[in-house]
């Protein structure tokens, strides 16, 4: 009978393990991909960092109930799971950044400096750098991502606090604001010193312009350029029914992805990029009818990808793990729509762009999918079901991609073996 | 005679109750189109919200809560105080209703206090009626 037992146990465990290993923690990858799951429940978790130890550091948005806003995740005894997890600050945010020893994390209005030792542990947890402050915060696209240049300057976004600069936000029949005034001050990316102390907004300087909110930004250091990803407008359809259908709205605008230099404008909020008709179309706040083009010297973006989806976060592969066709392209994560509503909701996964020579294919496809968690691949029809929404992505030391989940705080670890 | 009366009475009475219910459902399914065309995009179909974005009314102890003043003034003027609700904040802007009509902000205050897993009280006219004339006031002060 013991003997019965024993084997009984056994053969549970073994399917457990199993079950384990097949169910990529429920996600859908290329071949030869797996991911498992390598913590859970750490609070909602926006972007992540990783030290060249493999110790990763993700900000939540809001602080867990340790009372920390930024935790600490180690993977001591190397079984891809966080087994030694300790946090510090208690500010909400998203971005947080890895430069060299310097640990970057932003709050909704600042940005701020921690300093890491030898074994990747923070030596002024309860002290950090103000490195800018200031920075606009009205609650709408208030999150301030961060990323770095070779010669240590930060970009950061300041979103607009509005959807299409309009007189009164989001009411039906209020025109647009001419020219827009938010443009001083937010709806752009702002560069500022890394190595100085205290700047606000008269010590940085507007990089680029015209983008509504930037969530997710990295930089190609292949071809030394910045590239961020904006979420598009959303309502064409509650406040304009007679020129767009809720089809055409679940499809429009494009949310993009740009190559930004330096001066760089993209033109919102007066115009939107449409995907089907591949134009900048004037927005209908300031005019525009849907077909109407507008000026031509806002940027196009590298790829448009469909309309709501929202890209949270950009990483350029630069890892030997994956396949060949990865490298020095873009991932970005899509925390997965709610403007699309009467119809099914979107995103919810992974994408991945190709790169040839240093240029975006326009190409792109779907890299991991499934972390909605719905059965059998249905479709979310109210946003809040979705049991993890794709946010921030990080590359490890061994070149496996670390996405991180701001609803319960998930963070799945993705690997290739050949 | 007398019983005749009785019976006479007790059948108006059915047929009011019955003519109530019947106006409490239709209010209700107004609600429901005026949810649909102008709140089901940000509060989505569940009533559950978008988190960290857009508020949910399933669940929320101001939408169930007798403080009726507050929800038509809400429907009206939109929403953008950022203020903690139950325990969250939203960081988008609601749009004002300014078009809607007193009946129709009761038949979708209706709608939301008795949907998903809400069982709140019905919203009357007379309610809304009322809360416009108090926000007047205040308005006016
Ligand atoms: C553009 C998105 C949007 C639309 C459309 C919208 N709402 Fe809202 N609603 C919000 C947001 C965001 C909040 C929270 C605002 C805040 O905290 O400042 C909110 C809050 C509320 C609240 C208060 C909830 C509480 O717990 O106190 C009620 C009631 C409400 N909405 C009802 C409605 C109704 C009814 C409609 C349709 C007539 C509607 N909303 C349309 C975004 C929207």
């Amino acid at each position: 009978m013991k003997k019965i037992i024993y084997f009984l146990f056994l053969f549970l465990f073994c399917i457990g393990i199993f079950a384990n290993a097949q169910d990529n923690a429920g996600l859908t990858l290329p071949a030869g991909f797996k991911a498992n799951l390598f913590a859970e429940n750490i609070g909602g978790a926006r972007h992540i960092a990783i030290t060249k130890n493999g110790v990763i550091f993700a900000k939540l948005n809001r602080a867990n109930k340790q009372g920390q806003s930024i935790v600490r995740l180690e993977d001591t005894n190397k079984d891809g799971v966080a087994d030694k997890i300790t946090g510090l600050a208690n500010y909400g945010g998203t971005g947080i950044y890895l430069n060299g020893n310097n640990l970057y994390a932003s709050s909704n209005e600042a940005i701020f400096k921690y300093e890491l030792n030898n074994n990747d542990e923070v030596l002024n947890p309860l002290s950090p750098v103000t490195v800018v402050t200031g920075l606009i915060n009205r609650r709408q696209h208030e999150s301030k991502s961060i990323t770095f240049d070779k010669a240590n300057h930060i970009y950061v976004n300041i979103g607009a606090y509005s959807n299409a600069c309009q007189e009164q936000d989001r009411t039906p029949g209020s025109k647009g604001k001419m020219p827009c005034p938010i443009l001083d001050s937010a709806g752009g990316i702002w560069k500022f010193d890394g190595n100085k102390e205290n700047q606000t907004y008269g010590d940085g300087m507007r990089y680029a312009t015209g983008l509504r909110n930037v969530v997710g930004l990295d930089w190609n250091t292949q071809t030394n350029k910045l590239y961020v990803s904006q979420h598009g407008r959303d309502q064409l359809n509650t406040f304009f029914p007679s020129l767009y259908t809720d089809a055409q709205n679940a499809e429009l605008p494009a949310e993009t992805f740009y190559e930004i230099n330096e001066g760089d404008n993209a033109g919102w909020p007066y115009i939107y990029y449409d995907p089907s008709q591949h134009k900048k179309i004037v927005s209908p706040e300031y005019g525009g009818d849907g077909q109407k083009e507008g000026a031509s010297n806002f940027i196009n973006p590298a790829v448009a990808f469909p309309a709501h989806m929202a890209p949270m976060a950009v990483l350029f592969y630069t890892g030997d793990q994956f396949p060949a066709k990865y490298k020095n392209g873009a991932f970005i994560t899509f925390h997965g729509s709610w403007n699309r509503a009467p119809l099914p909701q979107e995103g919810f996964f992974v994408a991945f762009v190709p790169f040839k020579n240093g240029k975006a294919t326009g190409e792109w496809e779907i890299f991991a999918n499934g972390f909605a968690g719905t059965i059998d691949g249905a479709k979310v029809t109210s946003t809040n079901k979705a049991k993890a929404r794709p946010c921030g992505l990080a590359q490890g030391p061994d070149g496996s991609i670390y996405v991180s989940d701001d609803t319960k705080g998930t963070i799945f670890k993705i690997s290739y073996n050949k | 005679m007398a019983q005749y009366k009785g019976k006479g009475i007790f059948l108006i009475c059915i047929l009011l109750f019955g003519l109530t219910q019947s106006i409490q459902a239709q209010n209700v399914i107004n609600g429901k189109k005026i949810y649909e065309t102008r709140c089901l995009v940000c509060h989505q179909a569940d009533g559950g919200g978008v988190p960290n974005m857009n508020a949910p009314l399933d669940g929320s102890t101001n939408v169930v809560g007798n403080d009726i003043g507050r929800l038509v003034k809400i429907v009206k003027n939109g929403f953008k105080d950022k203020v903690e609700l139950d325990g969250y904040y939203y960081s988008n802007d609601m749009t004002p209703n300014p078009d809607l009509s007193n009946a129709a902000i009761a038949d979708v205050l209706s709608f939301i206090r008795t949907s998903w897993s809400n069982k709140a009280s019905l919203v009357t006219l007379a309610q809304v009626n009322n809360a416009n004339k108090g926000n007047q006031k205040k308005n006016s002060k």
